[in-house]
């Protein structure tokens, strides 16, 4: 009775790292991450024939058990590189990476600038302060009526 | 401090607009191969590349049959004019092959199963290739499915329909090209 319990052990042991390195494909998992060819969008959101015909491949593939990976790939050798929704990494879609990390840069960029700046009136600010000493001077109408506030006070 | 950020802005500005333009300007058809049809003039084919061969291993090109005439067949089986044309195609390749001519198919955006499952079930016996995102066929200015181009014994192309062809077309565009000298 215990071989049979020991056998059962080691091999749920052995499996479950298996299936949780590759979990069972699902259409609704790989439909976002495919392109419809002919219409240039994703391919949860197409309905066109293309679209069609690429999720009734994707359905196929999971019935044989094949991973997302193995599905992903076979996506590829059929359809070529620009059936996945990601550019690739060569000619015009290379802007598609190049933009957004260029506008990242130019974005932190521009906040070194004005924080630099924020900084320098800062510091001209403090220096002007330092320069008219910590009791800035009242012009004699303001003067005059300061003292005839506290007086009134005193009162 | 605004000269400072004057002209990095203004550049950047200059540069989206510009990559904006570029992106406008090739999303649109090549009328190239249309243009020159229209002129009349016979013109060398836009692309050459290889293509893997549907059906079997390894690849092939149109240059594969230069010296013969070629009707070239875009086609797909998901494309239902596409389907409707295919039985006039194979019999013009029947034609075709009997006066030194062949059609050459060009499978687009499809995997080979459902594309061989087509060929079976029109039982089409001309060769076919595989254009597997249809990149190929965009350099010759493609708009629809299906459509045909016709090569001459010299390579050029000589005819282009951009939609199906009718009996009609097949036996004024490809005799007196069949009747041209090697």
């Amino acid at each position: 009775m215990r071989a049979p319990l020991a056998a059962l052990l080691a091999l749920a042991l052995l499996a479950s790292p298996a299936a949780a390195a590759a979990p069972r494909a699902s259409l609704p998992d790989i439909e976002d991450e495919v392109m419809c060819l002919e219409c240039g969008t994703a391919l949860n959101v197409s309905t066109s024939d293309v679209a069609e015909q690429e999720r009734d491949f994707i359905a196929q593939l999971i019935a044989e058990g094949k991973t997302k990976a193995q599905i992903k790939a076979a996506l590829v050798n059929e359809y070529g590189p620009r059936v996945l929704a990601e550019p690739q990494d060569d000619g015009f879609q290379l802007t598609a990476w190049l933009v957004p990390l260029l506008a990242a840069l130019g974005a932190v960029a521009l906040v070194v600038l004005v924080a630099r700046r924020w900084r320098g009136r800062g510091r001209a600010g403090d220096a002007a302060t330092a320069a008219a000493g910590d009791d800035p001077a009242l012009d004699s109408d303001d003067a005059r009526r300061l003292d005839a506030e506290l007086a009134a006070f005193d009162r | 401090m605004r000269a400072r950020v004057y002209w990095p802005v203004t550049i950047a500005a200059a540069l989206l607009v510009g990559l904006l333009a570029y992106g406008l300007t090739t999303t649109g058809a090549d009328t190239t191969l249309d243009d020159a049809m229209a002129r009349g003039e016979r013109v060398e084919p836009p692309a050459r590349g290889a293509l893997p061969k549907l059906g079997g291993t390894g690849a092939g090109s149109l240059a594969d049959y230069r010296g013969k005439v070629v009707l070239v067949n875009v086609w797909a089986s998901w494309c239902d004019p596409c389907r409707d044309e295919l039985p006039l195609i194979e019999k013009a390749h029947k034609r075709l092959a009997a006066r030194g001519g062949t059609v050459v198919g060009i499978d687009v955006k499809e995997n080979s199963g459902a594309a061989m499952k087509a060929i079976d079930e029109f039982g089409l016996t001309f060769p076919n290739l595989r254009d597997r995102d249809g990149s190929f066929v965009r350099k010759w200015g493609q708009t629809g499915y299906p459509e045909n181009y016709v090569i001459d014994r010299q390579g050029r192309v000589a005819a282009v329909r951009r939609f199906p062809v009718t009996q009609k077309w097949l036996d004024e565009t490809l005799p007196p090209l069949l009747d041209e000298p090697a």
